[in-house]
């Protein structure tokens, strides 16, 4: 029954999808809207009517009912609760839901929330929201319903891919999700802003805390993702530039790019066109790399939930959604009027230096991760790797960083540079100093672990500079938010400079007793023994590494699931403060001599990777609060001067 | 806005992403391998006897004019007990195989023969995988058709399934 009330509440929040939209359409056509009143309401059941869809596939999951084909193929009667759970959107026609009832929420929330854009705006972008949202539904009810029925009903179960069983996993991809549809409901208010002449602070202010909250959502999902590629993997590596990865990665770089362009539209009234713009792009990128994951257009490491049937629909959809929204960008954005001017020595000038790097880096990953695709077209079949994406991304976040660590210090509009000539003297110290104190320790550290270094020093230092002669207690969260943000950027890359520069590896093979040795760590192979888990069997090492009377075990699988048949290798990480001891067994040594190949690095400073995401995002958190902080104080204000 | 030509490039980049992928979307997925290797030579190579009984294997032993399969396995390899059958229902349809044993030992290759069949005409041991790099294999299991000359006409990567047989056994004939 459930099942059948699941599909039904999707059926009925289409057709108050079909609703909305037409009453939007009616107030565009000018006509006399009598649907208006209409659309605000539409939009609360819609939302109610998903999450309650969604809550229905969760309970099926609960209760692991296997007479729904999609319980039935996805989980098993033994599978641990959690991961049970996680099979609602670790799938296919789950995760569609997910993304359907995520987008209608937040339909539903700008219906409730927004008070600041005008009133036919808010319409025209309820309208958008109706449109993309129906796109989905057809794909849904359509091609992926995931209350369909199985009969006979099978007794236990097929599983979950046994990479995807994994706490981190399990929240990776939703986190994603999220951040892609907050990009669908800025896309939604930049051509509600066009189709209703609206453009300026008053849609800015509206768009950015959406921006700003897919953004967060966005830094998490990928920084987690990376760090589950990073263990999970049992490769020892935290970025591929696997097609997949740049999926996620180009969505984020345009929405960084927007988050700084709409707080200057917002604030300054300037670079109007320019983030209609990038709110389009940000959401065709979401659009586009959810396409390369799902079609398997593209061959990658992590392609799990591959169907080119159903990578067309969502090409399909894409393709009508940023194409019809290009056109409309084309037709009107000459009726947006030019903005405020500023000069080029300004905080406005250093954001457009921000926009123009980050555009730039997008454009480079966008061309790499096509390319193969291209070429295969021209009947060439060649792949893009690490090599490409490495010499033609990091030169631009170099530049990208110089212009962080002036930026910030810039008054709006216009500025000296001679103002700020202690800082800058300041900052190529650090970079002169710190540069050569680093090559003088590792003369053959190349050119960009290097830099990396250097300026990622500089940047700890500058990132704070915006706080001086400000009093704490009354500077506004959301200037905090921006500090701790640049000072994870500094965090995070000098994890990833580090780690590409001193990294050491040894590759061994080690009968129980002997020992090795990684960069001052002695690491003695102790015992090796079979351990059972759920619904999988793995031979465990017992390593055993000290330094300087430091001893901790180390227990590191090669695991075999069974149902799907699948061979993963947990690793053993050992944390400190300085770095990661990372540990790998794989199979035994193929001359069948008692070995066993064990891999084994010492990462100095790679956690600082994650630490800096982490920073990044709680920056952004906090600028949110202080945003909806804000707005909640205003009205209180207004009453006390009434009074 | 002097140019509004301009403004419909975003439009111009959808499209051509659309182009592109609707080719990529369109065009079958090729399984095929495209080595470097396919049309030259076997490299030089005399490698001993993987294990007693069997002959070993040069590269002169394949240049006799009759076209047949090299067959790169180990005892040590999962997926090359897979595809045993097939390997024998290939021979019993008249396709002659050569092998080469990759980082074994004598009594693991007879062990290995003993319990899946030998559908070998001559193994070669390549205990230091020089062969195997030579050739351009990339893995265990891998099977090459070798033309009448020597040459390399084809190569399959992973195990051999069932619904492989007949295309190997065409390829093989066809070489003929």
């Amino acid at each position: 029954m459930i099942a059948e009330a699941g599909l039904a509440a999707l059926w009925l929040a289409a057709a108050m999808a079909l609703l909305q939209l037409i009453g939007g359409l009616t107030l565009l056509r000018g006509g006399a809207g009598q649907l208006v009143p209409l659309i605000k309401p539409a939009a609360y059941m819609q939302g109610a009517l998903c999450a309650f869809a969604f809550f229905a596939l969760m309970w099926l999951f609960y209760v692991t009912d296997l007479s729904v084909l999609l319980v039935a193929s996805n989980s098993h009667i033994d599978k641990p609760m959690i991961f049970k759970l996680a099979g609602t959107w670790g799938n296919h026609e789950g995760s569609m839901l997910l993304w359907v009832a995520v987008l209608s929420a937040s339909g539903a929330a700008i219906a409730v929330l927004e008070k600041r854009v005008e009133a036919k705006t808010l319409y025209a972008t309820l309208g958008v929201q109706a449109f993309i949202a129906l796109g989905f539904f057809a794909f849904l009810l359509f091609a992926s319903n995931p209350f369909e029925r199985l009969v006979p009903a099978p007794v236990e179960g097929a599983g979950l891919n046994p990479l995807l069983q994994d706490v981190g996993l399990a929240f990776h991809p939703p986190t994603l999700y999220i951040g892609y549809v907050g990009l669908s409901v800025a896309f939604s208010f930049a051509l509600g802003a066009l189709l209703t002449n609206q453009v300026g602070p008053a849609f800015a202010r509206a768009m950015r805390p959406w921006v700003l909250a897919a953004w967060i959502f966005l830094t998490i999902g990928i920084a987690a993702g990376s760090y589950w590629a990073y263990y999970e993997l049992g490769w020892g590596g935290w970025w591929f530039w696997d097609p997949v990865e740049n999926a996620s990665l180009m969505p984020w770089l345009a929405a960084t790019a927007l988050l700084h362009s709409v707080s200057i539209l917002a604030t300054r009234n300037a670079l109007r066109a320019w983030t209609i713009m990038l709110a389009l792009v940000a959401f065709a990128m979401s659009m586009a790399g959810t396409f390369l994951v799902r079609s398997g257009i593209l061959t990658s490491v992590h392609a799990f939930a591959v169907d080119p049937e159903r990578g067309a629909f969502i090409l399909a959809l894409m393709l009508i959604y940023t194409g019809l929204a290009f056109v409309i960008f084309a037709l009107r954005i000459g009726t947006v009027k030019q903005g405020e001017p500023f000069q080029l020595i300004s905080r406005e000038g250093g954001i457009v230096a921000n926009n123009i790097f980050l555009s730039v880096i997008l454009a480079v990953v966008l061309i790499g991760t096509l390319y193969p695709l291209a070429a295969e077209a021209m009947g060439d079949k060649i792949s893009v790797g690490p090599p490409y994406f490495n010499k033609a991304t990091v030169p631009i976040m170099v530049l990208l960083m110089l212009a962080l660590l002036i930026g910030p210090m810039l008054r709006w509009r216009r500025d000296e540079i001679m103002r700020i000539k202690y800082w800058l003297i300041g900052a190529t110290a650090i970079l002169l100093c710190s540069g050569i104190a680093v090559w003088k320790l590792a003369p053959d550290i190349g050119i960009f672990p290097l830099l990396g270094i250097a300026l990622s020093l500089a940047l700890a230092v500058a990132a704070w500079l915006p706080l001086r002669g400000r009093k704490l207690l009354r500077t506004p969260l959301p200037v905090f938010g921006m500090v701790i943000a640049h000072f994870g950027i500094a965090v995070s890359v000098f994890g990833m400079a580090a780690e590409s520069g001193f990294s050491k590896e040894t590759l061994t093979a080690l009968a129980p007793g002997e020992s090795a040795e990684v960069s001052g760590w002695k690491v003695t192979l102790d015992d090796v023994k079979p351990v059972v888990g759920d619904n999988w069997v793995a031979v465990e090492g017992e390593i055993v590494v000290s330094k300087n009377g430091d001893a901790v075990v180390l227990r590191p699988q090669s695991r075999q699931f069974f149902k799907p048949e699948m061979q993963t290798s947990e690793a053993a990480l050992l944390t400190r403060w300085n770095g990661q001891l990372y540990a790998v067994i794989a199979q035994p040594d193929q001359e069948g001599d008692g070995r066993w190949q064990v891999r084994l690095w010492w990462k100095p400073f790679v956690t600082f990777i994650w630490y800096g995401g982490i920073l990044i995002a709680l920056g952004g958190t906090l600028s949110l609060f202080g945003r909806m902080f804000r707005r909640a104080k205003k009205p209180a204000i207004n009453k006390w001067q009434r009074a | 806005m002097n140019r509004p030509w301009l403004l419909w490039i975003p439009l111009a980049v959808v499209a051509f992403f659309g182009g592109l992928a609707i080719f990529g979307l369109a065009e079958p997925e090729d399984t095929q391998v495209h080595s470097a290797m396919i049309g030259k030579k076997l490299p030089e190579f005399a490698l001993p006897a993987a294990t007693a009984g069997v002959p070993a294997l040069s590269n002169t032993d394949m240049a006799d004019g009759k076209p047949r399969l090299l067959n790169i396995f180990a005892s040590w390899c999962l997926p090359c007990k897979a595809e045993a059958p097939y390997l024998e229902a290939l021979k019993a349809a008249g396709v002659e195989i050569d092998a080469i044993a990759i980082r074994d030992k004598p009594e693991d290759v007879a062990t290995f023969l003993a319990e899946f069949g030998n559908p070998f005409r001559r193994i070669g041991s390549d205990r230091e995988l020089a062969v195997q790099l030579q050739l351009g294999s990339s893995g265990v299991p891998e099977t090459y058709v070798i033309g009448g000359d020597g040459r390399i006409l084809f190569q399959h990567m992973g195990d051999i399934r069932a619904e492989h047989v007949p295309m190997l056994i065409e390829k093989v004939n066809a070489a003929k």
